[in-house]
C-alpha cells in the first residue's frame, strides 16, 4: 500500500518506463512506422529515465512498507542500466539491419529488461527481485534467440533458457527455504535477526542456493559454462548489453543483499564461498581466453574473469569494496559496449568476421576504430589511465582492507594473465599485414556510440576519485 | 483431523525437486528436460504452501501465484524456442545442439 | 581571476585536442594558427588578471591554492589535482604564456606551407598545458605530470621534421637523444618524489615545506632529497652532465627552440630548484654542488661558443651557458635572483632564436654564420632587434640582462666566493666575445653567401612584430629588478614581490658579513668594462681583421679543436657510457640476460599458460546437460562443505 501519492513520484522512472513499453507496444501494433519510431522513442525514454534517476540521487527512502529503495544506490544503478541500454540500441539501429533482426520487439524487450534490472535495483524484499530477475530474464532468452532462423541464435537462445531457468528452480527453491525459517521475504526482517536463523541448516542452505543462482547470473566459476556459448551465438549488440546491464543488474541483488548483511554487522559467513569462485572465476576466465580466437568468446571469458574480480569485492565484503564494485561495474559496463560495438561494425552479414584475423591491420582501414579498440582493449585490461586500472585498483584495496591480500595477489596474477589476450587484439590491429579485404559499414550511431564509450572510459580513469566519492556517499 | 507432520510435506518437495534436478541432467529431449524444470518449480511451491500453511503467515501463497505466473511465461517462451529449434533442425534432441563449444 | 586560472590549462588543452583532431582537415592554415595562439593569448590574459588580482591583495594573502578535483584518495595517499597561485607560480606563468604566445604568432609566419602545420601548432599547445601544469601544480605529482608532459612535447617537437637529416644523424636520433637523457633526470626526480613522500608523508608543497621547518629531518635525509631533485633538474635544464641534449635539439623548428629550449622548458629545473628552496637551503653542501656546477656549466658552455659556426648551436651554448648562471645564484640563496634572470632571458634569448629564425628563413634555410655577412641591409627589423637582444645578453648597463646578471654576479661575490664571481665575469666575457662574434659574422661585413641563389628578404610582419615585442621587453624588462644599491633597500620590486615565497629559506641560510656599496659598485664597474673590452675586440676582429682568428685558431689549433668539438663530450659519453651500455646490453643483458633468462622464462609461462588453456578450454563441451551437471557439481561441493564446518 502507498503511505501516500508522493510515493509515486519517486517511483517516477519506473512508472514512465513502464508506460513507455506499453506505448511502444501500442506504437508497434497501429502504425507501420515502429521500426522508424522505436529506435528514438526508446532513447528518449532512456535518456530521461537515466538523468531523472541520478538527478533525484539524494531523495533516498525506502517505500511501499519497505519494499523498495528509491534514490541513492538505486538511482546509480538505474543510471548504469538506462545508459548502457542507450548506448546499445544507438549502436545497434544499423546492426539489427545486418544481422536480420530489425524487429520492433528487439527495442521492447530492451525496454522491458532494463525495466526488470531496474526493479531488481531497487528491491529490498526477495519477492521484487524475484519479479525484476524473471522478467529481465525471459525478455534476454528471446533477445538471445531473436534471429529465430539462425541455428546460431536457437542454440544461445536454448542454452540460456535451458540452464537460466535451471537456476531460476535453485533460486525459487532456495527462496521458499529462507521463507520457511524466517517467516518473512523481507531482506531486512531476514538480516536483522540473522543471528537467530544463523544455526538453523535449511536457513543456510536456502541463503546458499539463493546466492548460487545469483551467481549463475554474474557468471561466477563453476556456474559459468552458460556464459561463452550464450554470448557468442546470441547477436552481437545483445550480448554487449547481457554482459554489462545484466550482469549489473545481478551484482545490484548481491551488494544488496552482503550490504544490508553488512549494515547490521552480521558476521561475514559467505566470505569462504565469494574467495573461492572469485579466485576460479578470474583464472579459469583468463586463462581460456587465451585459447580463444574468436573475440565475442574471447570476451566471454573475459566476462567470467570481470565477474572473478569484482566477487572478490564481495569476499572483501566492506562498504569500500561494494563502492568499488559499483564504480567497476559503471566502468565496465562502458568498457565492454564500446569493445562490443566496435565488433558489431567489423562483423559481417552471416556472422562472419569475428575472429582476430579479421582485425589485423584494422588500423589502415579504420584509424579510429584501430585506436578506440585499443583503448578498450587497454581499458578492460586495467592500464592506467584507463577506468578498467582503478575499477580493478578499488576492488583490491578493498580486498587488503579485510586482510584478504592473498585474495588480492591472486587478482593481480590473474589480470596479469589477461593482459596477454587483451593486447594480443592490439597487436593484431596495430601491426600485422592485413589479410581480408571488406569494407568497415558507416554508422553514426555505432560511431557515437563508440566515442561517447571511450570519452566516459578516459574520464572515468582521469577523475576516479571524484565518482567514487558519489559511490561512497550513497552506498550505505 | 489428523495433523499431516510438515516434515513430510518438506521431505515430499524435496524429492520432486531432485527428481526434477535428475531429469534435467538425464532426459534427452529438450521438452522433457523443461518439464523436469517445471517439476522443480513446483516442488518449491508446494514448499511455500507448506510453511505458509504452518507459518500462518500468507507470503508463502502470495510467492506461489508470482512462481506460476513466471513459469507460464517460461514455458510460453520456452516452447516457442523449441518450435524454433525443431523447424531448423527437425530434432529436439539437445544433445545435438552443439556448434558453439571449447 | 584565480579561481579561472585553470582555463590557463584547459584552453591550450583544448587547442591542441582541436588541433590535433581536425587540423589535418582543416585546409586553412590561419584557422588552425589563430586557434593555437589565441588559446595561448587568452591564457595570457587570465594570468595578468590574475597577477593584478593578487597584486591588489595583502602580501599574506597572495599565496590562493584553487582545487579542481581530487585525483587520488587512498590510504594515506590524498593527491589533489590543486593549483597553486602565488607569487613565484604568476610570476613563471606570465612568462610561459606572455612569451609563448609571440612564440605562436611568430610560428605562423615561420611555419607557413609547412605540411605539418597543425602537427606543429597543436603540440605547441599541448606544451603550453604541460608547462602551465608544472608551473601551477600545487604538489610534486602533478608538477611531475607537467614535467613528463613538456619532456614528452621538447622529444615531439624536436623530431618534428622527422624525415630531414640533422648533422650526422636524423631529427629522430636528436629527439631520441633529448628523450633519453631528459629520463636520466627524470630517475633521479622520482627517486626525489619518494624520497619526500617517504619522509614528510605528504607531495603537497604547502605541507611539506611547513614540515621541512619542523620534523626532526636529518641532513643527510635533507641532501639526499636536494641532490636527487637536482639531478632532475641537470637533465630538464642541461646542466653537466646532463646537458649533452640541449645542442641537439636545435634539429627542431626555430621557435621551438625559442620556446621550448631557450624560454620556457629548460628553465622548469630552475624553477623547480626555487620552488624547492626550503629543501635546498637545508642541505648546504648540496647548495655548494648547485652553485659549482652551475658555474662550470655557464664556463664550459660559453667556451664552445666561441667557435661555433651554425647560429642555432652558438645560441644553444649560450642557453646552457645562462642556465648555469641561474643555477649559480640558486646554488649562493639567490633563488629571486636566479628566476629574475630566467625572466629575462627568456625575453632576450627568445628574441635571439626568433631572429635567428627570421635569418635562417631569409637565407633560404642557411645556418652557418660563415656563409652570412652584411645582411644588416637586407633585413633591418631584424637586425635592429638582434642587436637589441646581443646588447642585453652581454650585460651593457641599462638593458635587461645587465640587471639580473649583475645581482647574479654580486651575490655570487657575496653570499659564495671571489672564485665564483671571478669566474662568473670571465664567462660573461666570453659571452659578450661570442655573441659579438655572431652578430658581426652575421648582419656586419662582407656577403659571403652566393647571390645568384640566395636572396636575402625582410620576413613577413607577422614574425617581426613579436621581435619588436621582444626588443622593447629585453629593454625594459630589466627595470623591475634595480640592484639595491641603486634604489635603496626595498626599491628591487622583483625580489619584494618573490620575497614571501623564499623566507623559510632564507632564515636558514647563513650570509656572510657585510659588503660596502663601494664594493658592489666596483665590481659591476669592473664587469662591465671587461664586458665592453671583449666587445670591442669582437667587433675589430670579425668586422675587420678577420685574420686575426685565423691567426689564433691556427695558433691554438688542440685548444681550438677541443671547442669546436665540444671537449668532445659526446665522444667520451659515446665511448664511456653509451657504448659499454649498448655492448653489454647486446652482449650480456639482451643476448643472454633477456633472450635466454627473461624470454625463456616468460615465452615458457606464456606457453604453458597457452597450452594448458588449450585443454582447460575442452571442459566447455558445448552439451548443455554436461553444463547442468558441472552447476549441480558445484552446489554439491558447497553444499558438502557446509555441512561440513557446521
Amino acid at each position: 500500500m502507498p503511505a501516500n501519492n508522493y510515493e509515486y513520484f519517486l517511483l517516477l522512472p519506473h512508472i514512465v518506463l513502464s508506460v513507455g513499453i506499453v506505448l511502444s507496444i501500442l506504437i508497434e501494433i497501429f502504425t507501420r512506422k515502429g521500426k522508424e519510431v522505436l529506435p528514438w522513442f526508446s532513447s528518449l525514454l532512456f535518456l530521461f529515465v537515466g538523468f531523472y534517476s541520478i538527478i533525484n540521487i539524494d531523495k533516498n527512502f525506502f517505500i511501499f512498507g519497505g519494499m523498495v529503495e528509491v534514490g541513492g544506490r538505486a538511482s546509480i544503478f538505474n543510471f548504469i542500466f538506462n545508459i548502457a541500454a542507450l548506448l546499445t540500441v544507438l549502436a545497434s539501429t544499423d546492426y539489427i539491419k545486418k544481422y536480420g533482426i530489425n524487429y520492433s520487439e528487439y527495442y521492447i524487450l530492451i525496454q522491458s529488461s532494463v525495466l526488470g534490472m531496474m526493479v531488481m535495483a531497487m528491491a529490498h524484499d526477495i519477492l521484487v527481485i524475484f519479479m525484476g530477475l524473471e522478467l529481465m530474464s525471459i525478455c534476454f532468452y528471446i533477445l538471445a534467440g531473436l534471429n529465430r532462423k539462425r541455428s546460431s541464435n536457437n542454440e544461445a537462445s536454448l542454452k540460456y533458457f535451458l540452464l537460466g531457468s535451471f537456476a531460476t528452480g535453485f533460486i525459487v527453491y532456495g527462496i521458499a527455504l529462507v521463507y520457511g525459517t524466517t517467516g518473512s521475504t523481507s531482506i531486512q526482517n531476514i538480516f536483522e535477526n540473522f543471528m537467530q536463523y544463523f544455526n538453523n541448516i535449511l536457513f543456510i542452505v536456502g541463503m546458499l542456493l539463493l546466492l548460487i543462482g545469483f551467481s549463475f547470473k554474474i557468471a561466477a566459476v563453476p556456474f559459468h559454462m552458460w556464459v561463452p556459448d550464450v554470448y557468442q551465438g546470441s547477436a552481437t549488440s545483445v550480448t554487449g548489453l547481457m554482459s554489462t546491464a545484466g550482469k549489473a543488474a545481478a551484482f545490484s541483488v548481491l551488494l544488496i543483499l552482503l550490504g544490508t548483511s553488512l549494515s547490521y554487522s552480521s558476521p561475514i559467513v559467505f566470505r569462504n564461498y565469494f574467495s573461492v569462485i572469485a579466485v576460479l572465476s578470474t583464472l579459469v576466465g583468463s586463462i581460456i581466453a587465451i585459447a580463444q580466437t574468436n573475440l565475442k568468446r574471447m570476451l566471454a571469458y573475459s566476462s567470467i574473469a570481470h565477474a572473478g574480480y569484482m566477487a572478490i569485492g564481495l569476499a572483501a565484503g566492506n562498504n569500500y569494496s561494494f563502492a568499488g564494485i559499483t564504480f567497476y561495474l559503471a566502468a565496465y559496463v562502458f568498457m565492454n559496449i564500446g569493445a562490443f560495438t566496435i565488433i558489431s561494425l567489423i562483423e559481417g552479414k552471416d556472422e562472419t568476421r569475428l575472429t582476430l584475423n579479421s582485425y589485423a591491420g584494422l588500423n589502415k582501414k579504420s584509424p579510429f576504430l584501430a585506436a578506440m579498440m585499443s583503448l578498450f582493449m587497454f581499458a578492460l585490461a586495467g592500464i592506467p589511465p584507463m577506468a578498467g586500472f582503478f575499477g580493478k585498483y578499488y576492488v583490491f584495496f578493498g580486498a587488503i582492507k579485510s586482510d584478504l591480500t592473498w585474495l588480492a595477489i591472486v587478482g593481480v596474477l590473474s589480470s596479469l594473465i589477461s593482459v596477454y589476450f587483451y593486447l594480443r587484439v592490439v597487436v593484431y590491429v596495430y601491426f600485422m599485414n592485413e589479410n581480408e579485404q571488406f569494407e568497415i559499414e558507416k554508422s553514426v550511431g555505432s560511431n557515437l556510440a563508440i566515442s561517447l564509450t571511450g570519452l566516459l572510459v578516459l574520464l572515468f580513469g582521469i577523475f576516479p576519485d571524484s565518482l567514487m566519492n558519489l559511490i561512497v556517499n550513497f552506498i550505505k | 483431523m489428523l495433523q499431516v507432520p510438515m516434515e513430510y510435506y518438506l521431505i515430499l518437495s524435496a524429492f520432486m525437486f531432485t527428481v526434477g534436478v535428475a531429469g534435467v541432467l538425464i532426459r534427452r529431449n529438450a521438452i522433457v528436460v523443461f518439464m523436469s524444470i517445471e517439476l522443480m518449480l513446483n516442488s518449491a511451491n508446494l514448499t511455500f504452501i507448506t510453511f505458509s500453511s504452518y507459518l500462518g503467515n500468507s507470503i508463502g501463497q502470495i510467492f506461489v501465484f508470482f512462481v506460476m505466473t513466471v513459469a507460464a511465461a517460461e514455458a510460453a517462451v520456452g516452447l516457442a524456442i523449441i518450435i524454433a529449434i525443431f523447424r531448423n533442425k527437425l530434432s529436439v534432441n539437445i544433445d545435438e545442439i552443439n556448434i558453439f563449444k571449447w | 581571476m584565480i579561481n579561472l586560472i585553470y582555463l590557463t590549462v584547459l584552453l591550450p588543452l583544448i587547442g591542441f585536442l582541436f588541433n590535433g583532431l581536425f587540423g589535418s582537415k582543416i585546409k586553412n592554415e590561419k584557422i588552425i594558427g589563430i586557434i593555437g595562439s589565441s588559446t595561448v593569448g587568452i591564457s595570457f590574459l587570465i594570468v595578468v588578471g590574475a597577477f593584478i588580482q593578487t597584486l591588489s591583495l595583502p602580501v599574506e594573502q597572495r599565496s590562493n591554492t584553487v582545487e579542481i578535483f581530487t585525483w587520488l584518495n587512498v590510504a594515506g595517499l590524498n593527491i589533489k589535482f590543486a593549483y597553486l597561485v602565488d607569487q613565484l607560480s604568476l610570476t613563471m606563468g606570465l612568462i610561459v604564456t606572455g612569451v609563448g604566445f609571440l612564440i605562436h604568432i611568430y610560428s605562423i609566419g615561420y611555419m607557413h606551407g609547412d605540411k605539418g602545420y597543425w602537427r606543429f601548432f597543436s603540440y605547441l599547445n599541448l606544451f603550453i598545458f604541460a608547462m602551465m601544469n608544472l608551473i601551477l601544480g600545487d604538489n610534486f605529482l602533478v608538477l611531475f605530470l607537467g614535467w613528463e608532459g613538456v619532456g614528452l612535447c621538447s622529444y615531439l617537437l624536436i623530431g618534428f621534421w622527422y624525415d630531414r637529416n640533422f648533422e650526422k644523424g636524423t631529427t629522430s636520433q636528436a629527439a631520441k637523444k633529448a628523450f633519453v637523457v631528459n629520463r636520466i633526470g627524470d630517475f633521479g626526480f622520482l627517486l626525489g618524489m619518494f624520497l619526500i613522500y617517504f619522509t614528510f608523508d605528504s607531495l603537497n608543497f604547502k605541507e611539506v615545506f611547513a614540515k621541512a621547518t619542523t620534523f626532526p629531518v636529518t641532513e643527510t635525509t635533507f641532501s639526499l632529497i636536494a641532490l636527487f631533485l637536482f639531478i632532475g633538474a641537470t637533465g630538464k635544464s642541461a646542466q653537466i652532465p646532463l646537458f649533452v641534449w640541449l645542442p641537439d635539439a636545435m634539429a627542431g623548428p626555430t621557435p621551438v627552440s625559442a620556446l621550448i629550449h631557450a624560454a620556457t622548458m629548460v628553465t622548469a629545473g630552475v624553477y623547480m630548484v626555487s620552488r624547492a628552496s626550503i629543501l635546498f637551503a637545508s642541505a648546504p653542501s648540496i647548495m655548494i654542488v648547485v652553485a659549482v656546477i652551475g658555474l662550470l656549466t655557464a664556463l664550459m658552455a660559453a667556451s664552445i661558443g666561441l667557435v661555433q659556426n651554425d647560429i642555432k648551436k652558438v645560441l644553444a651554448y649560450s642557453t646552457v651557458s645562462q642556465l648555469g648562471y641561474m643555477f649559480l645564484a640558486a646554488g649562493v640563496g639567490a633563488f629571486s635572483a636566479s628566476i629574475f634572470h630566467v625572466m629575462t632571458h627568456a625575453f632576450f634569448k627568445a628574441l635571439l632564436f626568433l631572429g635567428a629564425g627570421s635569418v635562417i628563413h631569409g637565407m633560404h634555410e642557411e645556418q652557418n654564420i660563415q656563409n652570412y655577412g652584411g645582411l644588416k641591409k637586407y633585413m633591418p627589423k631584424t637586425y635592429i632587434t638582434f642587436f637589441i637582444a646581443t646588447l642585453a645578453i652581454t650585460g651593457v648597463p641599462g638593458l635587461s640582462g645587465f640587471f639580473s646578471k649583475d645581482e647574479i654576479l654580486w651575490n655570487a661575490y657575496a653570499n659564495g666566493s671571489f672564485v665564483f664571481w671571478l669566474i662568473g665575469v670571465l664567462t660573461a666575457m666570453m659571452t659578450a666575445f661570442y655573441m659579438f662574434r655572431l652578430l658581426s659574422l652575421t648582419f656586419y661585413g662582407n656577403e659571403r653567401f652566393d647571390h645568384h641563389h640566395v636572396h636575402p628578404h625582410e620576413s613577413p610582419a607577422v614574425m617581426t612584430v613579436p621581435l619588436m615585442i621582444l626588443a622593447f621587453l629585453s629593454v625594459v624588462g630589466g627595470f623591475v629588478g634595480m640592484p639595491k644599491v641603486f634604489v635603496g633597500e626595498h626599491g628591487n620590486l622583483f625580489e619584494n614581490w618573490l620575497e614571501p615565497i623564499y623566507k623559510p629559506a632564507q632564515l636558514k641560510l647563513a650570509h656572510f658579513g657585510m659588503h660596502s656599496h663601494f664594493e658592489e659598485i666596483l665590481l659591476m664597474a669592473i664587469s662591465v668594462v671587461l664586458a665592453l673590452s671583449a666587445i670591442y675586440f669582437a667587433l675589430k676582429v670579425y668586422t675587420q681583421k678577420p685574420e686575426i682568428a685565423e691567426s689564433v685558431s691556427s695558433k691554438f689549433k688542440g685548444l681550438y679543436n677541443l671547442l669546436l668539438n665540444k671537449y668532445f663530450v659526446d665522444e667520451i659519453y659515446e665511448a664511456s657510457v653509451v657504448q659499454p651500455i649498448q655492448k653489454g646490453s647486446e652482449k650480456l643483458l639482451w643476448k643472454f640476460a633477456d633472450v635466454k633468462i627473461i624470454d625463456g622464462a616468460v615465452n615458457g609461462v606464456a606457453l604453458l599458460i597457452d597450452k594448458l588453456a588449450e585443454q582447460i578450454k575442452k571442459i566447455q563441451t558445448g552439451f548443455v546437460q554436461y553444463y547442468a551437471l558441472v552447476m549441480i557439481a558445484g552446489i554439491a561441493v558447497v553444499l558438502f562443505f557446509l555441512l561440513f564446518s557446521l
